[in-house]
Parts: C-alpha cells; sequence; structure tokens
C-alpha cells in the first residue's frame, strides 16, 4: 500500500475501453500476479462485494421477518408505539441518506475519471451527510429515552391503551421498540462503519492512489454505502409511515 | 468494468435524475402515509420502496450495465429473503393462538376488543 509507486496520470485508455485489449499499457501497480487482467482483479473483487451484500440483505432480512411477524401478532400496540416516532425525522434522514448515495456515486464516477480533488470532496460530503444522519438520530435516541420508550423490560411507558389480562400494558409495545432499537441500532452501526470505510479511501484518495484503471476500493465502499441507503429506504416506511 | 464511460457527463445527469426521482417518491410516500388507505397502507408505502430500492441499485450501484453474475447474486439474497417471508407468514396465518403455554396471565386477543382503557377482567380458565 505504499503511495509512492502510484503514478497518477490521466489514463486515455480508461478501464471501460478495455474491451478486445488485454490490458496492458495501464497502471499494473495494483495488478496482483494471479489475475490476468487488472479487468478480472476488478469484476472479482465486485463479486465478492456482492457476495457479502446478499449476507447483509440476509441479516436485515431475518429482523424485518421477525418484525413483520410481530406486527400481525400485536397490531393495535405497534400502531399505537409507531406514533411516538418523528415522521418528520425519520423523512428528513431519509432525504439526508438519499443524498450522501448520490454525493458517494459522484465519488466513484470522480475516481474513474481521475478527477482527485472532485473525489474527496464528494467523499467528504458523504461523510457529512452520514453525520447529520448519526446526529438526527441521537436525537431521537435521546427522546425515547426520556419518554421510557426503551426495548424489553427497560419499557417504562405510561398511558398505553392496551392492557393484558393483569392489566400491565401489553407486552407488544416493548416487543416494538425491541424490534425498534434493534434494526435502527444495526443500521446505525453500519452507518459508523461506512463513515471510518469513507475516511480511509478519503485519505488515500487525497494521496492519489486511485484513477481510472484502479479505484476499486472506491466502487465497493460505494456499493456497501448504497446497501445501508437500500436499507433505510425499507426501514423508514415500516417504522414510521405505516400504520 | 462494464460501465459504458465514454461519456461522464452524461453518466453524472443519470445520477441527477435518479436523486431527483429518489427525493419525489420520497414526498410521494411521506404524503401519502396521511392518507388512509386501510389495509393497503403496507401495499402502497412497500411498493414505492420498492422501486426506491430498484432505483438504487439499478443506477446508483450500477447493476443496469454490470455484469449479470452481480445482479444474480442480489436477486438471488431477496429471493431467499422472500421464501423466509413467506413461509413464517403462512404459518403465523394458519395458527389461532401464538400464547405461549408458560405465560402465567392471558395475553387480550389482538384486534378487535383492542381499545380497552381498562384492564380487562380476569383470566378465563381453559
Amino acid at each position: 500500500m505504499s503511495t509512492s509507486t502510484v503514478d497518477v496520470h490521466p489514463d486515455p485508455h480508461g478501464p471501460g475501453d478495455e474491451h478486445g485489449h488485454d490490458g496492458h499499457g495501464h497502471d499494473d501497480s495494483h495488478h496482483q500476479h494471479h489475475f490476468t487482467t487488472m479487468e478480472q482483479q476488478f469484476d472479482t473483487s465486485k463479486i465478492g462485494m456482492w457476495l457479502f451484500l446478499a449476507t447483509e440483505v440476509l441479516l436485515f432480512g431475518g429482523l424485518f421477518v421477525g418484525f413483520g411477524l410481530m406486527q400481525a401478532r400485536f397490531p393495535g400496540e405497534f400502531k399505537e408505539a409507531h406514533e411516538h416516532l418523528q415522521r418528520p425525522l425519520g423523512a428528513l434522514n431519509t432525504v439526508v441518506l438519499l443524498i450522501s448515495s448520490w454525493t458517494m456515486v459522484m465519488g466513484v464516477l470522480s475516481a474513474r475519471t481521475n478527477q482527485r480533488k472532485k473525489l474527496v470532496i464528494f467523499l467528504l460530503l458523504t461523510i457529512l451527510c452520514a453525520c447529520i444522519f448519526l446526529g438526527v438520530k441521537y436525537f431521537e435516541y435521546s427522546h425515547k429515552y426520556e419518554e421510557g420508550l426503551l426495548p424489553g423490560h427497560y419499557y417504562k411507558h405510561v398511558g398505553d391503551k392496551i392492557h393484558d389480562a393483569s392489566g400491565h400494558p401489553s407486552p407488544g409495545y416493548a416487543t416494538f421498540f425491541s424490534f425498534y432499537f434493534m434494526m435502527t441500532g444495526l443500521h446505525g452501526i453500519h452507518i459508523l462503519v461506512g463513515i471510518i470505510l469513507l475516511a480511509w479511501i478519503a485519505v488515500r484518495g487525497n494521496r492519489g492512489e486511485f484513477n481510472s484503471s484502479y479505484y476499486t476500493p472506491v466502487d465497493l465502499v460505494g456499493l456497501y454505502w448504497h446497501l445501508v441507503d437500500l436499507i433505510w429506504i425499507y426501514l423508514f416506511p415500516l417504522y414510521y409511515l405505516i400504520t | 468494468m462494464s460501465e459504458h464511460t465514454h461519456n461522464p457527463k452524461a453518466e453524472a445527469a443519470v445520477y441527477a435524475k435518479t436523486l431527483v426521482t429518489l427525493l419525489i417518491l420520497t414526498a410521494i410516500t411521506v404524503g401519502a402515509s396521511y392518507i388512509n388507505f386501510g389495509a393497503f397502507n403496507v401495499v402502497v408505502a412497500l411498493t414505492i420502496a420498492t422501486i426506491k430500492a430498484t432505483l438504487v441499485a439499478l443506477f446508483f450501484m450500477h447493476l443496469l450495465h454490470d455484469k449479470p453474475v452481480n445482479g444474480l447474486i442480489a436477486s438471488a439474497g431477496f429471493l431467499f429473503l422472500g421464501l423466509f417471508l413467506m413461509f413464517t407468514l403462512l404459518d403465523f396465518d394458519s395458527r389461532e393462538n401464538l400464547q405461549p403455554r408458560n405465560l402465567p396471565t392471558v395475553i387480550a386477543p389482538p384486534p378487535a376488543a383492542a381499545p380497552a382503557t381498562t384492564p380487562a377482567p380476569a383470566p378465563e380458565h381453559h
């Protein structure tokens, strides 16, 4: 990973032009010997990333299925509990994440077209959006904490409408917030990891390590970031919108 | 690297259009959530979410112009999630009561007698 070996020069034969060529005459400093061409190396990395993303879909998928099941079991409680979530804040976070996906994809485009400065700026904007997202989330979490809207037996909220036979609030409320904190929390951890990854490629991009023939890390972090956005696209309506 | 990058400006325009479409769809889904479609609330919200997710996958994640194998992997993930969800809900629908047998009190049945502000009567004995 030494930076000095990478010479950054605009490459007129970008990776998109490689059809019919064997990849010679490119910046080969990142070319590992067990791959025939840089293109093959890139495609292999990408398949690996997609396999990882498929496992991420299944990881969150299990939680979505659990949420669906408990929603079917406690429809009244879930409807009432969801009204404690602030719809405008959820919508704001959705907009912030969508914009961050755009800045990310523009960053990948900048890396591919040898625009080092633009790459760093777009990555920093993506990090900024991620921080805004977490800031809003912190605000929401502290509001839940103050009202006792917490998971499992930490649930201390008073004034709920549905009770079980012995007069206690239905366990459906605590279940809702168990799922809420588990799913948005796991998603928030993904945002945190994303910030670290984005900072890492921003530093490397600033050193000039990426160009049209080698930008694999930018592309793969981009895929990860879009998946995090994609998961929120489902979390938002399920928690904030559906009554 | 099968993406066709002959014209970065055209590509940037596609990304901008994708973002605008996604923001409009967000506005629509938030607006629609204030209208009550009854049982179709879930359908409306999840349909719009799926359109948004597809746009992100096709354009931001480049699946539209990418090698088919990546799209295949992504689709497989969602396919198996669909199977998981479908069979779980089929199982749920075929049961009359999910009440665990070891709970000391009987939980009031969910839908019909929902808004009971006063504590429900003593537990029934089966």
